[in-house]
């Protein structure tokens, strides 16, 4: 039962952002003594309010001439008060649903995403990436499932299936997709991370973070967040772990899993601070 | 070129007797260019009497470039007699406000509503045209270049750099240096320093050995801990721009509708006796200054 093509075109179209930030980020605009830094905390810690904002400013009604890349690099670039005001449009275009129907565990689904982009930092500082850079790769970290979120709001029978699947059989979930709808999580969010004009290596990331290709070419963030990824899947024992690392990862990580993983100091504690901005619960 | 100063006064008009001296009509400023054409920079209400100057010589063709649409750099624009005359050319540049999706003239359009004014901006007789330009997107006018370039204020603003037969002029519009939003101890501080130097850096090259440059100073150092992020510089963000892009001539505009002639005069000449001040020859901005370049 592969999906339809034009309907995914469409749904991708019309994406909305999560709730939960939105709410912070308007009762935090409406408090004129909120610190700038609060509020740029909560968009980053959204991939959707992120994505969104990045789209918007990088987008021809801005024609800026140059690439913003983080909301950081935004706030600098136009202006705390168009990137509020960027933030609350992008909010009241609409929202998601809080839960699915797929039996997608959001909970899990935001520790993992959390995960990777904290650990994808973390490698960035370790291989000495300057400080303005490293905001991208946890980004890129947060982002690179968003695929599996639009599966699962907007096809939850299809997905439920997939999930179960997966599940029982213990087999990679974009596998389990490719089979059963016909594109698996990373083009569905490559198709929106097109669509939004995300930065090029940003886009690379979402779709091809799962593509066995030899040469990954110049998308060192790429290469950042499939070594971060697999770090993840190592440390929570998933059956993610590839047999054999693509050669640039494994040059990108520079020592075994288990030694990079015991590299990783204060991780959970990491990952906990990232996520108290999120609120999963 | 030769530049005159229509308005330079910042946030409303403030005639009276405390500002006779240097003048409270709101940002405009006149450039003609070498090969006789005529640019406006911002339509506050200095460009009231522009337009009546310009009447002498019909029909008027002019190029104003709105550097945001705040109030006070639009607010004349109604009153801009040479609007209603046929015959006349107006073109119209600025921002496409890209957070509440509206182009130029949608924005002017609106300026001149029922509600707010008598005549519809459709019932204008000059033949306008509107043109959304983006950051970096030079305009020719005669012999002059005019490129915008993005300087952080609340809204998205738009410094001019005018450059005509081997002079340059700029102009910020309203700017705020940006500030870094992280504390010290923050460990995001020292990255999102890096993005505020190169921003400003970005700023420096664009102006770097500029002829003439006219910038926003709205405070004073003292002022400027109640007033971050209202979007406005100081005379000491000015000086030290001054210092590293090393302009030739600088003055302070945008004055603060508070400020007195008198006390503008002891701000300006307690600044001018510091030591350790930039070669940059100092001026305040006055409404009837002219800058022959």
């Amino acid at each position: 039962m592969p999906l339809n093509r034009s309907k995914l075109v469409e749904i991708v179209q019309n994406i909305p952002a999560f709730p939960q930030s939105v709410n912070q980020v308007i009762a935090m605009t409406s408090n004129a003594m909120c610190p700038p830094k609060k509020l740029v905390q909560v968009i980053e810690r959204d991939p959707i309010l992120t994505m969104k904002v990045l789209k918007l400013v990088n987008s021809a009604f801005f024609g800026l001439s140059k690439e913003v890349t983080s909301v950081q690099h935004s706030v600098v670039y136009v202006g705390l008060n168009t990137v509020k005001n960027v933030a609350i449009s992008v909010a009241m275009s609409g929202v998601l649903p809080e839960t699915n129907d797929a039996g997608l565990d959001m909970d899990a689904y935001w520790k993992d995403s959390l995960a990777v982009g904290v650990i994808a930092k973390m490698l960035a500082e370790q291989r000495k990436i300057p400080p303005n850079e490293t905001a991208d790769y946890f980004v890129a970290g947060l982002l690179h499932n968003i695929g599996k979120v639009l599966f699962a709001h907007y096809f939850p029978a299809e997905y439920k299936e997939v999930l179960g699947i997966t599940e029982e059989k213990r087999i990679p979930l974009h596998k389990v997709e490719k089979k059963l709808l016909g594109l698996d999580h990373c083009q569905l969010g490559g198709l929106l991370a097109k669509e939004w004009q995300l930065p090029e290596n940003l886009r690379g990331v979402i779709r091809h973070h799962h593509t066995m290709v030899k040469d990954y070419g110049d998308n060192k963030l790429l290469v950042a967040i499939i070594a971060a990824s697999q770090l993840n899947h190592y440390i929570n024992g998933s059956v993610g772990v590839l047999p054999q690392l693509p050669k640039q990862v494994e040059d990108y990580l520079g020592a075994p899993l288990i030694d990079v993983a015991d590299s990783l100091e204060n991780l959970e504690r990491e990952v906990d601070k990232a996520q108290a901005f999120i609120d999963v619960n | 070129m030769k530049i005159t100063m229509r308005g330079v006064r910042g946030s409303i008009p403030v005639p009276g007797p405390d500002t006779v001296v240097y003048g409270g009509n709101t940002t405009c400023h006149e450039i003609r260019t070498t090969s006789g054409h005529l640019i406006i920079l911002d339509g506050g209400s200095g460009i009231r009497q522009l337009g009546n100057e310009l009447l002498a010589n019909l029909p008027v063709k002019c190029h104003i470039f709105i550097t945001h649409t705040h109030w006070d750099h639009i607010q004349g624009l109604p009153f801009f007699i040479p609007l209603f005359i046929p015959g006349n050319t107006m073109d119209i540049y600025g921002s496409f406000d890209p957070v509440y999706m509206k182009d130029l003239r949608s924005i002017l359009s609106q300026q001149m509503e029922y509600c707010y004014f008598p005549v519809r901006e459709c019932e204008l007789a000059a033949t306008i045209n509107y043109h959304n330009i983006r950051e970096g997107q030079a305009v020719q006018v005669g012999s002059a270049t005019v490129t915008p370039i993005l300087t952080n204020h609340p809204v998205l603003n738009y410094g001019y750099k005018i450059e005509d037969s081997g002079k340059t002029f700029f102009f910020t519009g309203d700017y705020e240096p940006p500030v870094n939003i992280y504390d010290e101890e923050d460990e995001e501080y020292a990255g999102y320093q890096q993005l505020v130097d190169e921003q400003q850096q970005t700023l420096i090259d664009f102006v770097q050995g500029v002829d003439v440059m006219v910038a926003d100073s709205q405070y004073t150092h003292e002022e400027y801990p109640a007033k971050t992020g209202w979007g406005h510089g100081t005379f000491e963000t000015n000086i030290r721009l001054a210092r590293l892009a090393n302009i030739k001539e600088f003055y302070f505009t945008h004055h603060d509708p508070m400020r007195t002639d008198a006390q503008l005069d002891e701000i300006f000449s307690e600044i001018m006796s510091r030591d350790n001040l930039p070669d940059t020859v100092f001026h305040l901005a006055k409404e009837g200054t002219v800058i022959e370049l």
